[in-house]
């Protein structure tokens, strides 16, 4: 592979998400899902969003992308894009089926799915899918969307792309299938893909293909992703800052050398220890975390990570929560962590 | 000694079109594959998807017939039946002294029963007296980390780490001769399947369990296995103890595999490599050594000639014609 010009280090903040709180409505009762979830994106980088099963990440992209299903519902916070520019836009004020949301989705914000089959309709070719979605956000002609369309088909490494335009989604294989979810994602040429689990379904061969294709594509086009995954290994591959999650808020925040090197919070710390090694000795042990992931709906009080948390402050983490992290710094929210010196701060051209 | 021996397993599955179902071609799902289980031993056998691995499991546990080959079990020490041609009565008595491990702990477990009695249910069948089987329930749920009370509850008041726990004291109920667990781990969190790795790891050491380990997590495989059988498009390219596998494939495979896992460390991003190409169509599989067209190393033998599965280096077995000449990388 040729090597990818890095896009301009940039601090041009697209989208800004301000305390961001996610309520579900069920027969048992109300759970909130996400908490006071604040994060930013910036052009020309990746940042990671990491956590287990309930931590909120999949919520954070739904709700950002206004397609959290109808039991769902934004309790309070903003999604601004282009924030602090004359075009300014706050995605919670928006209808979800207006217009004007149906221009930012998939249009300004550009989505990849773990499943590309959920993304595609079995019933129209490749082409077809394509051509719609680029003519959907820009009044280009047919022909000229075609074009394109097969110009973004050899973009995402689809082989003989002019014959491959005119195949259903069901004639080709998972690997591809993504391509074209990568291509789908594309077609507005937005300045924001956000990208759930997309290689979680994927063998591994095909995950490090995708993967390079992601980042190569980022760089060269230098939008902001944002990939969520549970996969630290691909974590460490992909981001630039990362957000740990944990029962819908963000634990920990900091630069991906830095989260590797010096975790700060214990959930990140035993999350990293519990990762299986390649170059482990025969049998060895890993390291745990005791108990399960509760559930959102029994959310501790104090720190919800206490009931877990081998290095727990007795008399405080079960009472009391937590500092949130200081906003465009590294850090954790954690009792221990909060002694951490200003020198934390990230430097977005690092 | 050996508690399992597959010796040139083959299984077909017939590719059927048309308006009266004509079988039109086959599917060699899996190849002339041979290889063994110590006792005590756990072997991996990992490859992607469609590569065959699960029918060799679900071979194994007849519940597939093989179209042809060898699958002679040894449920203990002296006694060894070839179980790919026995018929479904023949084989019932066999059936006890294997046992299976499942992927999905949500699925795997009746929901209409509880934990007591489905860890029971095998005991049952197998005519222990009631007393006897509390006990023996009881005891197997303290092997498995889960408390006594666990007995009198439903499987939905559990997490998914806890229900694969049910799980493998169900399968351990009849202290089989070998267990096959089939992904055992890769529908749980990262932090659980920590824990569900190490029961494991205990459970082998304190039973001396013999295990067939199905799985495609190459890290996992690392801590749970000690040889791994690698697969591709339904044969074997690769059978050798574990050290020896990760520090240095001899299969060009093995090596891409290796290399293309997302390594938990941004130091080691350009590590990572991804092979070109992608997976082979098992119904037209290419000529030769199956992995060519992807392979960097091919050469003309490789589009021509099957390669076979020799021993390259003590207990490590390569199906590659140029085993003895590459240099390959290992697990960083």
């Amino acid at each position: 592979m040729p090597p990818i010009p890095m896009a301009e280090p940039s601090t041009r903040h697209v989208l800004s998400v301000r305390d961001l709180a996610v309520d579900f409505v069920q027969d048992t009762g109300t759970i909130r899902a996400l908490d006071g979830v604040s994060l930013d994106l910036h052009a020309g980088r990746v940042l990671g969003v990491v956590g287990e099963s309930g931590c909120g990440k999949s919520v954070t992209a739904r709700a950002i992308l206004r397609l959290l299903d109808r039991t769902g519902r934004i309790e309070a916070g903003q999604v601004l894009l282009n924030p602090g520019s004359p075009q300014q836009q706050d995605l919670t004020a928006l209808d979800p089926e207006g217009k004007a949301m149906r221009a930012v989705r998939g249009g300004r914000i550009g989505l990849i799915f773990q499943e590309p089959m959920s993304a595609l309709s079995m019933h129209y070719t490749v082409g077809n899918q394509i051509v719609e979605a680029i003519r959907a956000h820009s009044g280009v002609s047919k022909a000229a969307a075609y074009e394109r369309a097969v110009t973004l088909l050899q973009e995402v490494g689809i082989p003989r792309p002019d014959t491959r335009i005119h195949a259903y989604p069901f004639q080709l294989s998972g690997g591809l299938r993504q391509r074209v979810g990568i291509a789908l994602a594309l077609a507005a040429d937005p300045e924001i893909l956000i990208a759930d689990e997309p290689t979680t379904a994927l063998d591994v061969t095909t995950q490090a293909q995708i993967l390079n294709l992601l980042r190569g594509l980022q760089r060269q086009k230098g939008a902001a992703l944002m990939l969520i995954t549970h996969d630290m290994g691909v974590i460490a591959q992909m981001a630039d800052e990362v957000a740990v999650m944990y029962l819908g808020r963000i634990v920990e925040f900091a630069p991906v050398a830095k989260l590797f090197a010096d975790p700060q919070h214990p959930y990140t710390r035993a999350l990293l220890r519990s990762v299986p090694d390649m170059r482990a000795v025969p049998r060895e042990r890993l390291a745990t975390i005791g108990g399960a992931v509760p559930h959102p709906g029994s959310r501790p009080v104090g720190c919800a990570f206490h009931p877990r948390c081998p290095e727990i402050i007795k008399g405080r983490c079960e009472v009391e929560a937590p500092p949130d992290i200081p906003q465009g710094t590294a850090g954790a929210s954690c009792f221990h962590a909060t002694a951490a010196p200003p020198a934390a701060r990230v430097e977005a051209h690092a | 000694m050996t508690v399992l021996e597959v010796e040139h397993l083959t299984k077909e599955f017939p590719i059927r079109s048309g308006l009266l179902q004509r079988e039109t071609g086959k599917v060699r799902a899996v190849q002339d594959v041979s290889f063994s289980i110590g006792r005590g031993e756990t072997l991996a056998l990992v490859g992607e998807s469609g590569c065959g691995k699960t029918t060799v499991s679900r071979c194994i546990l007849r519940a597939l017939p093989p179209t042809s080959g060898a699958i002679r079990f040894s449920p203990e020490p002296g006694v060894s039946v070839d179980m790919a041609p026995l018929t479904r009565k023949a084989l019932r008595p066999l059936r006890r002294h294997i046992q299976m491990i499942f992927q999905d702990p949500y699925a795997s477990l009746n929901p209409r029963m509880m934990v007591g009695d489905i860890i029971a249910e095998p005991l049952y069948v197998n005519g222990m007296p009631p007393a006897e089987r509390r006990e023996r329930v009881r005891k197997l749920l303290d092997l498995v980390g889960l408390p006594a009370a666990a007995r009198t509850r439903f499987p939905h008041a559990f997490s998914g780490g806890q229900r694969q726990r049910i799980g493998i004291a169900r399968a351990l109920a009849l202290e089989p001769s070998l267990v096959v667990a089939d992904e055992p781990v890769s529908a749980l969190d990262v932090s659980v399947q920590a824990q569900i790795i190490n029961l494991l790891l205990e459970l082998q050491d304190k039973l001396h369990l013999s295990m067939l380990f199905v799985a495609h997590d190459l890290g996992v495989v690392r801590h749970v296995s000690d040889r791994v059988a690698v697969m591709y498009v339904g044969r074997l390219v690769e059978v050798a103890p574990t050290t020896m596998l990760y520090a240095r494939p001899r299969h060009p495979y093995t090596a891409a595999l290796l290399a293309a896992v997302p390594k938990p460390d941004p130091a080691l991003r350009d590590a990572v490599t991804a092979p070109r190409g992608e997976i082979a169509d098992p119904a037209n599989p290419p000529s030769g050594c199956a992995f060519h067209p992807r392979c960097p190393h091919a050469v003309d033998r490789c589009r021509a000639e099957l390669p076979p599965l020799r021993e390259v280096a003590p207990k490590q077995f390569t199906a590659c014609h140029r085993a003895d000449e590459l240099t390959l990388a290992g697990a960083v």
